[in-house]
């Protein structure tokens, strides 16, 4: 059964569905990039011969990180509806989504984080202390800014991702693009409505990978 | 003179998958104000662990390094910091920071050490123009070549005035023409500013062309110390000669030889080329005098801080008793070996 296309009926419900899927994805990135930075300069700084070189700290946070990774996202939301409940009163809707949202963006981003941190060139470093730079400042001066480049290509690939994730969340009452879809094209069969929002979420992507491109290209020379 | 750089039974031990190796073992040297060091060995030699002991990058297992008399293991981390400012550093790579332009680069060892802003920019100008980069203040890293690399490097180690340069194989990346030119541009540095520089490399000829005194580093240990001129014309050590050797070219092996006695079956002597050789012209002098004419076989001579190094071999034809006065000669003036 295909239906014609009511854009009148479905352009605001795509509308309404794009701007929750918008506010999750930025709200959980705000929140993730915060925690996630915190966690992937620590991941970088405990590591031996780095300025905090600490073997328990290094070795407790990586687990951590490695612990949660793995965890298929969906498996992920699901299991954290208890906490997602007493925390923010409900486990449907929008909202209820940008926890584990968070949770699964830190640690992505915790990890590209550190992966950058551990690519800048050593001699970077080695010329700063030479100048007799100090270490915090070396950190934040020298090792993050060379890293910021491709810091922000990182960035915006977990942006997409938490984009691709907010579908999942959809699946399950979160809301957004996601949600609407899997409606149209799972439930009613409906293949234009289901189209049409595919191409609204490429063409997010799209906008998203060519600004953070463009932001990025700005600091890699 | 004054001394500026003293490192006193330093030593450096490593732990590489628990077998101990010794990366220094009981170093003495003594560098004066004023001087440009040189430090030359093969790679692995220890020459750049021991010149970061310098600006303390490496911490000696024991022994002393004194900068202007200041033992700088008994420096705190505050202290040491100050010290590095003190002490320019260029580095193989050059270490420039990528994300900053060239202006950038050359100011934050200026802002690190609390310069205003209308002092660096003065400062980076004056740098800019000694280094010859004058229109590159705003390009990025990437878009230089090795050598402008390489003067970035040295503007930004000596924009704070520091008395002492360490140059960690400042121009083995480089190519024999860019190494010419940051050679000059280091010779600049101390006669211009008169900043000590200890210069590390493998490249006997930056040496020459640098340094007034050197050690020789084998195995972690200084083989032998001395004045470029005596290190070149009779070197000591076994690794000092094989350093040494191909760049001025002095020794024939005992195969060029054999095979030398056979094609000229007169008298063959070898004539060591220093200075005295510029001032007065021995050779063809005594040759005329004694009526002797000689075939140059083999040699080269090289040119070091203005003074000829190198050696000819001669084969000489002619009476036999005005060869013996010709040699005799001779070898009152210059040193000759006959083979």
């Amino acid at each position: 059964m295909v239906n014609e296309l009511e854009l009148d009926v479905v352009i605001p419900k795509v509308a309404k569905a794009l701007a929750e899927t918008l506010f999750m994805v930025s709200l959980s990135f705000f929140l993730a990039a915060i925690v996630g930075l915190t966690l992937g300069i620590f991941l970088f700084a405990t590591r031996p011969g780095q300025l905090l070189h600490n073997r328990v700290a290094h070795t407790a946070l990586n687990m951590m990180v490695n612990t949660l990774r793995p965890i298929p996202f969906i498996i992920l939301l699901i299991a954290l509806t208890p906490v997602t409940r007493a925390l923010i009163g409900t486990s449907i809707g929008p909202s209820a989504a940008i926890l584990p949202l968070t949770i699964a963006a830190s640690v992505g981003i915790a990890r590209v984080a550190e992966t950058n941190l551990v690519a800048v060139d050593p001699a970077v470093v080695e010329a700063a202390t030479a100048a007799g730079a100090r270490p915090l400042h070396i950190l934040f001066g020298f090792v993050m800014r060379e890293a910021l480049g491709p810091l922000l290509l990182s960035l915006t690939f977990i942006f997409v991702a938490l984009i691709d994730a907010t579908a999942v969340a959809g699946a399950v009452g979160g809301g957004g693009l996601g949600n609407l879809a899997l409606t149209y094209g799972y439930q009613r069969f409906d293949y234009p409505v289901m189209i049409l929002i595919i191409v609204v979420l490429i063409g997010l992507v799209q906008l998203v990978q060519f600004a953070g491109n463009r932001l990025a290209h700005r600091f890699i020379d | 003179m004054t001394q500026r750089i003293r490192l006193s039974g330093v030593s450096k031990e490593f732990t590489v998958n628990g077998t101990k190796s010794m990366a220094l073992d009981d170093i003495n040297l003594t560098v004066n104000a004023g001087e440009i060091y040189g430090l030359i060995g093969r790679s692995g030699a220890g020459k750049s662990t021991l010149l970061r002991t310098i600006n303390g990058l490496e911490r000696p297992s024991s022994g002393k390094v004194f900068v202007d008399g200041v033992d700088i293991g008994a420096l705190d981390a505050n202290e040491l910091r100050e010290l590095r400012r003190r002490i320019g550093m260029v580095f193989q790579q050059f270490g420039l920071w990528n994300s900053r332009t060239v202006y950038g680069n050359i100011a934050t060892p200026l802002k690190l050490a609390g310069w205003k802003s209308q002092a660096i920019r003065n400062r980076v100008a004056e740098l800019l123009d000694f280094v010859g980069l004058g229109g590159k203040a705003f390009a990025r890293p990437r878009q230089l070549s090795g050598g402008q690399k390489q003067r970035v490097g040295i503007a930004r180690a000596i924009a704070n005035n520091p008395s002492i340069l360490l140059a960690d194989e400042a121009t083995s990346a480089l190519d024999p023409q860019t190494t010419t030119e940051i050679v000059d541009l280091l010779r600049s540095v101390n006669d211009q500013l008169g900043i000590t520089i200890v210069v590390v490399t493998h490249e006997m000829d930056v040496i020459g062309r640098l340094a007034d005194r050197v050690s020789i580093l084998s195995d972690g240990r200084v083989v032998e110390t001395g004045d470029i001129h005596q290190i070149l014309a009779q070197p000591n050590h076994p690794v000092s000669g094989a350093l040494v050797g191909p760049y001025t070219r002095t020794a024939l092996t005992e195969g060029e030889k054999s095979s030398l006695r056979n094609q000229f079956r007169g008298r063959r002597i070898s004539v060591a080329v220093g200075q005295h050789l510029d001032d007065d012209p021995v050779i063809s002098r005594l040759a005329r005098q004694h009526h002797i004419d000689f075939t140059i076989i083999q040699g080269a001579v090289a040119r070091v801080k203005d003074q000829p190094y190198g050696q000819l071999n001669l084969a000489l034809l002619g009476d036999a008793a005005d060869l013996d006065r010709f040699v005799t000669e001779l070898a009152d003036r210059v040193v000759v070996t006959e083979w």
